[in-house]
């Protein structure tokens, strides 16, 4: 289970990197999504099963709709 | 200087999280009330899931304050990014498989969303959880043809009476002599889908409430235009 997790944080820590680095905003956007969907696996594994499907309705989900359309309002939306 | 503060800042935060590292016993946590409510949740509420406990009936006035915060950010939100001019143009229709699968994910997200609410006091989940989905199980047909817009004056109303519900449930707590928001009703028998008394009414309303809060600000925000 520790490397499962292991790998896990590493996965999530390269892809909050990769968003500050990604020239293109949906790209971020699907980065930032993939932090939020390791989180709410790490909160499954130490048993908060009601925290971990917030997580990945909201952060994962919600969230990332909300800014792909604030994205596309602003006129930032188009992969370059 | 900017690149000297942000190190600073970096530096700082490395120290804090090592010596909570070093200090922190992570199975011996120093507060308590965690255990004491769980030993007993089951029997004063009659909700198996003891988180529920804790949100409808220990914490419900924090509850209603969530949704009250919930209400004023989705409020803004549409204020602030959903201007549209009237000539403005629209997205054309999205392809072939979004299309197909926005129909046949409706009624499976619609089944997904209202099941996790009505079972929030038995299993994980709840309303809000529920409520996100079913948000998302309206926004979907919007997605793919983005021609079609939700009417925003039943969105209103559906989303009024929920919060009413809930508010109207504390109050009649308070008619029976007790505090705001004391669950009412008889318990039932644990693990029952009905039981719990008034808790899974709650959830109910706080899911529909969210529910048609953020459909709301989606499709108000889908149906702004697009800058280029």
């Amino acid at each position: 289970m520790e490397a499962v997790v292991l790998v896990v944080v590493i996965v999530m820590l390269l892809s909050a990197v990769a968003v500050m680095l990604f020239k293109d905003f949906l790209a971020a956007l699907a980065a930032m999504s993939v932090v939020s969907l390791g989180l709410s696996f790490l909160f499954v594994v130490v048993r908060a099963p009601d925290v971990a499907m917030t997580e990945a309705a909201i952060g994962a989900g919600l969230s990332s709709l909300l800014f792909a359309l604030a994205l596309r309002r602003l006129g930032l939306w188009r992969s370059q | 200087m900017r690149r000297f503060t942000a190190a600073l800042f970096l530096l700082g935060l490395g120290v804090m999280i090592a010596a909570i590292y070093q200090h922190m016993d992570f199975s011996n946590t120093a507060v308590n009330a965690g255990q004491a409510i769980n030993a007993v949740a089951a029997e004063e509420t009659g909700a198996a899931n003891f988180v529920t406990s804790v949100v409808l009936a220990y914490r419900g006035i924090d509850t209603l304050l969530e949704l009250t915060i919930l209400f004023t950010a989705a409020m803004i939100g549409g204020m602030v990014l959903g201007r549209r001019r009237v000539d403005a143009p629209r997205d054309p229709d999205a392809g072939f498989i979004l299309r197909t699968g926005a129909d046949l994910l409706f009624p499976l997200l619609l089944v997904v969303g209202l099941y996790i609410i009505l079972h929030g006091h038995l299993t994980p989940g709840g309303g809000f959880q529920g409520g996100v989905i079913l948000a998302s199980a309206f926004f979907l047909p919007l997605l793919a043809r983005p021609g079609s817009s939700i009417n925003q004056d039943v969105i209103s109303i559906v989303e009024g009476l929920a919060g009413a519900t809930f508010i109207i449930i504390g109050l009649l707590a308070m008619f029976d002599g007790k505090e705001f928001l004391t669950p009412l009703l008889d318990k039932g028998e644990l693990g029952a889908l009905i039981s719990a008394g008034t808790l899974p009414i709650l959830y109910l309303a706080v899911g529909i409430k969210v529910g048609s809060e953020l459909a709301g600000l989606l499709a108000h925000l889908a149906e702004a235009e697009a800058l280029d």
